[in-house]
């Protein structure tokens, strides 16, 4: 089960590499992506067992960021179909310089939109601490041509900088990973074997200076992934240039994958008496994460990017409340689910934006209601759901969130928390009001129709974020307490 | 064997520091491969006498691919990219090395108070091995070519290597998956020979990388192509 839910993407990777016709690519990627969430949904209903002496298996955590990557995908895949055929259309042009640029080979960034489905798949199913670190890196290796589908001199400035800054995080979590393998030599020479199910069994057995230091280092490695600040440069950078679909998949899936890697050892440390240990480090950094993205929100006039640093902002949120412990890890984890999808629905919505306006500028664009009438309205809407307004599901896990950070006697970390989400909301509202309202004056680009394919996906992931508002659905209630157990909440 | 695993990791450190000091990113070269040899022997030292198959392939792969191929691949990225010989640093050479003894200070002093878990083999093993993963680190950071900050990389991956080789080895199957990081490496030196001939991307200084950024006034395109790189030296 699990094997198979790893193995339908590398062959729909396969066959998108191999076949030479573009619409039954598209199709081929689609019903890889319905093929994969039904295989999650029977896993719903019956928890698979863990594979390769427990190497492999699905937790309450992996169901819970499995489903959000599944469903999430399933999106964006019916959303690049129609973003393939539309940009197949002839040559465009670069929005900022006016220059002509060319794709990448759509087979390629299709095969490597399902490779990046299967390697973000094995980041939820590893519970082994070596694979978990391979399949961090592989989702960077996959990604990092699906950011380069734009050939162009900003796109590669942007693939070349997230290379970078991931590798050097990814080698610092390698190093991580030894620690963690130190901790677990153990006296004698009976090393325990890094599957999470041993480690938490034998927690007592760490050498915890080790399992401290590997959380720290760590926590930076997956950190630099994860977006938080001060590692975030490469974040803003190459969600701004890569295509809607995919800045919605980095968003929304790669950047939880990372969380949870984060998670993993914080449920190794919970396990070994240590849930104390790294919470100010998490509440430092998830604070600095606001505060940066805040910062760079006032003025910000590339909507793409201001919608980076509103997932470095939610990133930091996510960080604070793991930080806060207690009722803080349940918002964290309900914000992760949340943000997910409100940040996918947005991103596919600016991507509609970009595609009609032909400019990343807010400036240059006015009355979005009269230009694209749909895609308008979603675009007002996913605002209020990232921004967290009531009712949609953001409101209530950043309430957790507050209210953990009340009741735990940081009064400080609280009004901080609050600060910035202010400062946030009303910088996003003069930006995202000022291009829905007034009156449209730039004339639209021909290409673009908000067919079925621009409009569904985006809609549909923002109807999840209002109805978790409204109505948490209990087996997912009990699945995320569940998950915020195992990792030292509640 | 811990006298010959101390003397293989004095090695490590001795080429880190002439790398902080040299100025001739061929030479750099040599030195980073000069490393990866070095670290070939630590799989072997660690478990001799009594050798297995694992250890003799971990050496194998750690000798063929950070001693011969990435060196070789790197020395064809130099000749084939035009680049200039020169390392171009933000931080000079004097304060790079005085940086470095610093640091090496500081990292033996720490590695004396750590508490090992197990017996370790050799006491040099962890202060060696973090002096060496952050001298790649401050190479990336203060050299300004693409080439260079590869070259940091993989001098940082040695550092992360030589740790897991001496220390993580038992662990099943860690270290060699350790191995992968190469992957990043490998793709960064493809980058370089592949992006520079197809033009699109005439210079390999990464701090002319400042395209994207906040606080832009407009949207203006910027003449990217700068004569700095071509005003000669193409030494071949």
């Amino acid at each position: 089960m699990i094997l198979l839910l790893l193995a339908i993407p590398c062959l729909g990777a396969l066959a998108a590499f191999v076949l030479r016709s573009d619409r039954v690519r598209r199709k081929v990627l689609v019903a890889t992506a319905m093929l994969h969430l039904a295989l999650v949904v029977k896993a719903w209903k019956r928890a698979p067992q863990p594979v390769m002496n427990g190497w492999l298996g699905l937790d309450a955590a992996g169901m819970v960021f499995l489903s959000v990557t599944s469903v999430l995908f399933l999106a964006a895949s019916i959303y690049a179909a129609g973003y393939l055929r539309q940009e197949t259309q002839g040559r465009k042009g670069q929005p900022e310089s006016g220059t002509l640029l060319n794709n990448a080979p759509e087979a390629v960034f299709s095969g490597c939109l399902l490779l990046f489905l299967a390697t973000m798949t094995l980041v939820v199913v590893s519970r082994h601490f070596g694979l978990l670190w391979v399949a961090v890196e592989a989702t960077t290796l996959a990604s990092a041509p699906l950011i380069y589908f734009h050939r162009h001199d900003r796109s590669l400035e942007a693939t070349w900088k997230y290379l970078l800054l991931c590798s050097v995080g990814i080698a610092v979590a390698l190093l991580g990973t030894f620690f963690l393998a130190v901790a677990a030599a153990g006296p004698g020479n009976r090393a325990i074997p890094l599957v999470a199910g041993e480690l938490i069994r034998r927690a007592g057995e760490l050498n915890i200076p080790w399992l401290k230091a590997a959380f720290l280092l760590l926590l930076i490695g997956y950190g630099t992934k994860m977006g938080l600040a001060p590692m975030h440069t490469w974040l803003p950078d190459a969600h701004s240039e890569a295509p809607a679909v995919v800045s919605a998949l980095l968003s929304g899936a790669l950047l939880n994958c990372a969380f949870l890697g984060i998670l993993r050892l914080r449920e190794i440390c919970a396990a070994a008496g240590q849930a104390a240990y790294g919470r100010d480090a998490l509440i430092a950094l998830g604070l600095l994460s606001m505060a940066v993205a805040a910062v760079f929100i006032i003025g910000q006039r590339d909507y793409k990017r201001l919608l980076a640093y509103s997932s470095i902002e939610h990133m930091g949120i996510m960080a604070l409340g793991i930080g806060l412990g207690g009722a803080g890890v349940f918002g964290a984890i309900f914000h992760a689910v949340n943000h997910a999808f409100a940040k996918g629905m947005v991103f596919l919505v600016a991507g509609n934006i970009l595609s009609a306006h032909a400019t990343k500028s807010a400036d240059k664009i006015r009355g979005l209601w009269q230009s694209l009438p749909v895609s308008g309205a979603l675009w007002v809407a996913g605002f209020f759901a990232i921004a967290g307004a009531p009712p949609f599901g953001t409101f209530w896990s950043e309430l957790i969130i507050l209210k953990a950070a009340l009741e735990g006697g940081r009064p400080v970390t609280a009004a901080a928390f609050l600060l910035f989400l202010a400062i946030i909301f009303i910088a996003m509202t003069a930006t995202v009001m000022g291009m829905a309202q007034g009156e449209n004056t730039s004339r639209l680009s021909t290409g673009f129709r908000e067919t079925i394919a621009f409009i569904a996906p985006p809609a549909v992931l923002g109807g999840i974020v209002l109805l978790l508002g409204l109505y948490l659905p209990s087996p997912l209630r009990r699945v995320l307490h569940e998950t915020a157990v195992l990792f030292g909440g509640l | 064997m811990a006298v010959w695993i101390d003397a293989l990791m004095m090695l490590l450190v001795l080429a880190d520091l002439v790398l902080l000091g040299s100025s001739r990113i061929s030479f750099c070269i040599r030195i980073v491969a000069f490393q990866g040899i070095v670290l070939g022997g630590l799989p072997l030292l660690r478990h001799a006498p009594d050798l297995g198959v694992r250890p003799l392939l971990l050496a194998a792969t750690a000798l063929m691919v950070k001693g011969v191929v990435f060196p070789r691949l790197l020395l064809k990225a130099l000749r084939d990219a035009n680049i200039r010989h020169e390392i171009e640093p933000f931080v000079g050479y004097t304060s790079s090395i005085v940086f470095g003894v610093v640091a090496l200070g500081v990292f033996l002093a720490l590695g004396r108070r750590l508490e090992m878990p197990l017996p370790a083999p050799s006491g040099l093993v962890v202060p060696a091995s973090f002096f060496t993963g952050l001298v790649g680190l401050f190479l990336i950071m203060t050299r300004k070519k693409a080439l260079t900050q590869v070259l940091g990389y993989l001098v940082m991956e040695n550092g992360i290597y030589a740790f897991g080789a001496v220390l993580a080895i038992e662990q099943p199957w860690l270290v060699e998956m350790g191995v992968l990081l190469d992957v990043f490496v490998a793709v960064f030196v493809m980058g370089i020979i592949i992006f520079h001939i197809s033009r699109e991307f005439d210079h390999v200084d990464t701090h002319r990388l400042a395209f994207l950024r906040d606080w832009r006034k407009s949207y203006k395109p910027v003449l990217m192509k700068g004569k700095k790189n071509l005003e000669g030296e193409f030494e071949e």
